[in-house]
């Protein structure tokens, strides 16, 4: 039986049909699994779907998406829920659960190196393909096992990560340590990375109104992975990903990234295809004021 | 009830603390270095025209949801058009763009890029010069922090 349309698409189609009609903005590196030290502008809301398709072999071709609503709460803390879902070619398409996370910046002005500070807690089940980061030792191989199996394993976990992030002569470096423990069960903490290096195209602004100017694309690469559990550590029995990525800030708030994401040893998928488009509503909380 | 008491109580301090404009305290954190840089795109005549327009865009972009088209800022966030932007040097109002004020909801910028930023000073100071170009732009700190939004 083919897998019918992922349910979530019906939720994303309507803010698809309102993007052209709202003026938005914001410039982030360009990264697809990688935090940046770029938090959420406060009073903003970002809603953005991340699509993934991969046809990893010996494994059913499958296509993943998250949808994401990322609030910026105040200028130090951005909070952020994801609901996720997936397709998998001759099987089925599934919800597979939601995420909820909160990121701080801790120190009150820019350093060499900028911290922040990342908590989430996850209830997604191990059917979930969004490929959001990598903990532990996930392998592609975990892929092969159908939904109805896999979707009955939930895994509830805290997650933290601790973001750094720098600026050197227009690059953005940012780096991604990640911990995580399942809360539900005795599994031992898992590890993992992320890395990401960016630039935007342009140095400066065109004093031109323009839409495809140099100054609203962004390029970069990133490499993420796990790094085994407690037990484990290391980068074996483990999969790992890197890739380019390529951003288009629209001056009208709309963002669209996209990126391969090529597996490096025989645990990953071959590539890993990705492509997120978000809409910034500026300013969401003044829709609840009434002065100027 | 007690519970959407509670919150609403909660909310109504978060807004507060937000919304608790900017007092310029933010001025006594720049070094002198900081605060004697210069606006490397002000020496010639048509860059800094150019300049001007370019921070217009990026204004317009990322800056006007708060502070409004307008500069007069939104919803009790301050304006960019005042006596304490005008009395800023131009290495103040960079070190703005590159620290911010979390604390009272203004995100560091470091993410656009160096010359952006510089830009975007150039129109700040364009949007001040006409009700008060003769302010010194070497004011200290102290004076800055005293001067009316």
């Amino acid at each position: 039986m083919r897998a019918p349309t992922a349910p979530l698409l019906y939720l994303v189609l309507p803010l698809c049909l309102i993007f052209p009609t709202i003026r938005a903005g914001g410039q982030e590196p360009p990264y697809l699994v990688t935090y940046s030290d770029v938090l959420e502008e406060p009073g903003n809301l970002e809603v953005a779907t991340q699509n993934l398709y991969s046809a990893p072999k010996d494994a059913n071709p499958f296509y993943a998406q998250t949808v994401e609503f990322e609030y910026g709460a105040t200028a130090w803390w951005t909070t952020e829920v994801y609901l996720q879902g997936q397709v998998t070619d001759r099987d089925s398409s599934i919800f597979t659960g939601f995420r909820f996370e909160n990121r701080f910046r801790p120190l009150r002005r820019t350093y060499w190196v900028n911290p922040v500070v990342y908590v989430e807690y996850e209830d997604v089940s191990s059917a979930d393909k969004s490929f959001l980061e990598i903990t532990g030792n996930h392998v592609i191989q975990d892929q092969q096992v159908a939904n109805a199996l896999l979707r009955k394993d939930v895994e509830r976990s805290m997650e933290g990560k601790l973001i750094l992030s720098s600026y050197v002569k227009g690059f953005n470096f940012s780096e991604n340590m990640i911990s995580e423990k399942n809360v539900a069960s005795n599994e031992p903490w898992e590890f993992g990375y992320s890395v990401g290096v960016s630039r935007p195209l342009a140095n400066g602004a065109n004093p031109h109104h323009c839409i495809f100017c140099r100054q609203y694309f962004s390029a970069g690469g990133e490499l993420f992975g796990g790094l085994g559990t407690r037990y484990t550590f290391g980068l074996s029995g483990t999969s790992q990903y890197a890739g380019p990525t390529v951003s288009f800030s629209a001056p009208r708030n709309i963002t669209v990234l996209v990126g391969p994401e090529f597996g490096l040893n025989a645990n990953s998928a071959k590539v890993l295809w990705r492509l997120k488009a978000a809409y910034e509503f500026n300013q969401f909380r003044d829709l609840f004021r009434r002065s100027r | 009830m007690k519970t959407r008491r509670l919150l609403g109580a909660g909310f109504a301090l978060l807004s507060a603390a937000l919304l608790m404009g900017a007092d310029g305290a933010w001025l006594d954190r720049i070094s002198p270095r900081d605060h004697a840089r210069v606006n490397p795109l002000i020496r010639d005549a048509q860059v800094k025209h150019d300049a001007v327009g370019a921070g217009a865009q990026v204004y317009r972009a990322e800056c006007a949801k708060c502070h409004g088209e307008d500069g007069r800022g939104l919803h009790g966030r301050p304006a960019v058009i005042s006596r304490r932007v005008s009395l800023a040097s131009d290495g103040d109002l960079f070190w703005l763009m590159n620290n911010g004020v979390p604390w009272k909801g203004m995100p560091p910028w470091m993410m656009l890029p160096e010359k952006e930023r510089w830009q975007l000073v150039t129109y700040l100071r364009s949007l001040n010069e006409t009700p008060l170009a003769a302010a010194d732009g070497n004011a200290s700190p102290s004076q800055l922090k005293g001067a009316s939004r």
